[in-house]
């Protein structure tokens, strides 16, 4: 098939992919190139000059809402819920290779949270919390929130992973000695390292971007989100596309890092990696 | 990523069958005998589900037919006046007619982008590097805020924006387009962005188990490209269709910040009314509309589901 002539579909398709990426990316770059307006710029174009001054404008006391505050809290719910995906979809794909009563209601109830409309969700909990006078915060509630959008993401690539695990790996380390938590420790966690670190990019990074799960859940203290949010109502200044140009590289930083940490353990598996098992 | 909606335990017994050493399948009888480990390791996932998924929605049940005050959020009750409520003002009829005709026009333009998008990735790329870049391509403005996304299109789409600066220097229009930006064309713009994603992965996936030696039978049985594209592929790729569409119906019958951002208060949706309820602490009434809401998710996904038996297709 290879170098047989492209269909004309191809062609076409090729258009309506570019398109599409043009319209993915799009609206993102204007963001980002009118985040350096000029001074005396506003919020569309024309560009008034090219300043960092959006930029330096963030890092002034109180220029608007909480902006750092509610950066530092959703880094680290990020950082809180990125640990208790990785670990807990972790767990929960080792229990899925044995049978166990209610893995089945178990996991119809993980695909519910996953399709549930957030609103509901966000509204439940957030009930919760007021039928049982326990203040709504970011840390509880909120994490708590967070959990069930990041977890069913983490539990299916878990699952994906474990169906395709050769479990000869750990019978070989039974053989030799190895109890169950060294199997575990020293066996199957290095072998599935790069999809942890995939499990860990979702978590992260779902949680430092959701909104809808969190606006009834988070309580007096806001996410950047819903700071974001609450902003770009009243935004006269470009400072919101300084803000938004900043929290989109940030994204862009920890996607990039995962990719290249995943890429560097698959290079140094094939330099130092052996050839074991190469020939069955 | 694959996504299988079908509880995998039931594969288990399979590999243990398969395996033709003895010690293996002596290995998984012991871990049969010992589901004590598997509930330990199931535990941290149950709880989190139980106590914020569970009991929560167990809750919104319970608190639409509670009675509220002013002052007073929760009153403890057996009322229906929550739902009587609901069915009895014209303004929830108006927002799910408006909700349903987003889900229908998104859902419509986001599976035909995302089949042909997948399509592409998935059988006019010969390379798997090229398939996997460009996936990726598709898949990292996913990662990004969706605050960050809408809020983008508003200096496309305002007022003095790009989109009106254009059609204006063309002589298309002859003054600026208000419709653009805060109207029901803007937040279905939104949903397109935010969710083709969302259809494009599950479709992809199914169309990557497709077979090619069917595709190569129908090409040599004389049938064209688009022949191939109607009668082999479409009917093989239906389950990633159906679990795409699931998400997106999900996704854009509760949304409430989309509407909200690029609606600019002149949208209003059944979850923007729910918002707009619990910003007032109407948590009984804002209950029963989301116990509505709910219900018909769960009918239209149901419809989805009998349309394409999903655990057959898989």
């Amino acid at each position: 098939m290879h170098g047989a002539a492209r269909p004309p579909i191809f062609y076409g398709l090729a258009v309506l992919f570019g398109l599409f990426v043009v319209f993915l990316y799009g609206p993102i770059a204007t963001v980002v190139v009118l985040a350096f307006q000029g001074p005396e710029g506003g919020l569309v174009f024309p560009m008034n000059g090219v300043s960092l001054h959006w930029f330096a404008e963030l890092f002034r006391p109180q220029s608007i809402g909480d902006i750092w505050g509610s950066f530092d809290r959703s880094i680290a719910l990020g950082a809180i819920v990125m640990v208790a995906t990785v670990l807990f979809s972790l767990l929960g794909g080792l229990a899925y290779r044995r049978r166990f009563p209610g893995a089945t209601v178990l996991f119809y109830i993980v695909i519910a949270s996953l399709v549930m409309p957030s609103v509901v969700v966000s509204l439940g909990i957030g009930a919760m919390f007021e039928m049982l006078g326990i203040e709504r915060a970011w840390y509880s509630s909120a994490l708590g929130a967070h959990l069930t959008w990041t977890l069913p993401f983490g539990l299916l690539i878990m699952l994906a992973v474990f169906n395709r695990f050769n479990p000869a790996y750990e019978e070989a380390a039974r053989d030799l000695g190895a109890g169950g938590w060294q199997t575990v420790r020293y066996i199957v966690v290095p072998i599935i390292a790069p999809s942890l670190v995939g499990v860990a990019l979702f978590g992260f990074t779902m949680s430092y971007d959701e909104i809808a799960r969190t606006s009834q859940s988070v309580g007096a203290l806001n996410t950047l989100p819903l700071e974001l949010e609450a902003m770009q109502t009243n935004a006269t200044t470009p400072v919101i596309y300084a803000l938004g140009a900043m929290t989109t590289g940030l994204s862009l930083f920890v996607i990039g890092a995962c990719l290249l940490g995943v890429m560097a353990v698959r290079r140094s598996r094939d330099r130092f990696g052996s050839d074991a098992g190469k020939a069955v | 990523m694959t996504i299988t909606l079908r509880p995998p335990a039931s594969d288990i017994g399979h590999c243990a069958a398969d395996s033709s050493s003895a010690r293996s399948s002596e290995a998984a009888a012991v871990r049969r005998k010992l589901p004590i480990v598997a509930y330990l390791e199931a535990l941290p996932l149950t709880l989190v589900f139980l106590l914020f998924f569970v009991v929560p929605i167990a809750l919104v049940v319970v608190v639409s037919f509670f009675g509220y005050e002013t002052y007073r959020i929760l009153i403890p009750a057996f009322t229906l006046d929550n739902f009587r409520d609901v069915f009895s003002e014209s303004v929830t009829y108006r927002t799910y007619l408006t909700t349903v005709k987003f889900c229908t026009v998104v859902w419509a333009i986001t599976a035909i982008l995302g089949f042909f998008i997948a399509y592409f990735l998935a059988f006019q790329l010969r390379s798997r590097v090229s398939q996997t870049v460009l996936l990726l391509v598709c898949s990292i403005p996913f990662w990004t805020s969706i605050v960050i996304r809408m809020i983008a299109w508003i200096p496309l789409l305002g007022r003095n924006g790009l989109v009106n600066r254009g059609l204006l220097g063309m002589g298309i229009v002859d003054g600026p387009q208000e419709w653009l930006l805060y109207s029901e064309f803007a937040v279905i713009i939104g949903y397109v962005h935010l969710y083709t994603l969302m259809m494009i992965v599950p479709i992809f996936n199914s169309m990557m188990r497709i077979d090619r030696g069917l595709v190569e039978a129908a090409t040599d049985a004389g049938a064209s490209t688009l022949q191939v594209l109607w009668t082999v592929i479409l009917p093989l790729s239906k389950s990633g269709v159906a679990i795409g569409s699931i998400f997106v119906i999900a996704m854009v019958m509760g949304d409430f910040v989309t509407v909200d951002v690029l609606g600019g208060g002149q949208v209003a949706s059944v979850g923007k009314q729910i918002a707009t309820q619990l910003s007032y602490l109407q948590f009984p009434p804002a209950a029963a509309n989301a116990i509505v809401l709910l219900l018909a998710v769960i009918a239209m996904i149901a419809l989805l589901v009998s349309v394409v038996d999903i655990r057959k297709e898989l």
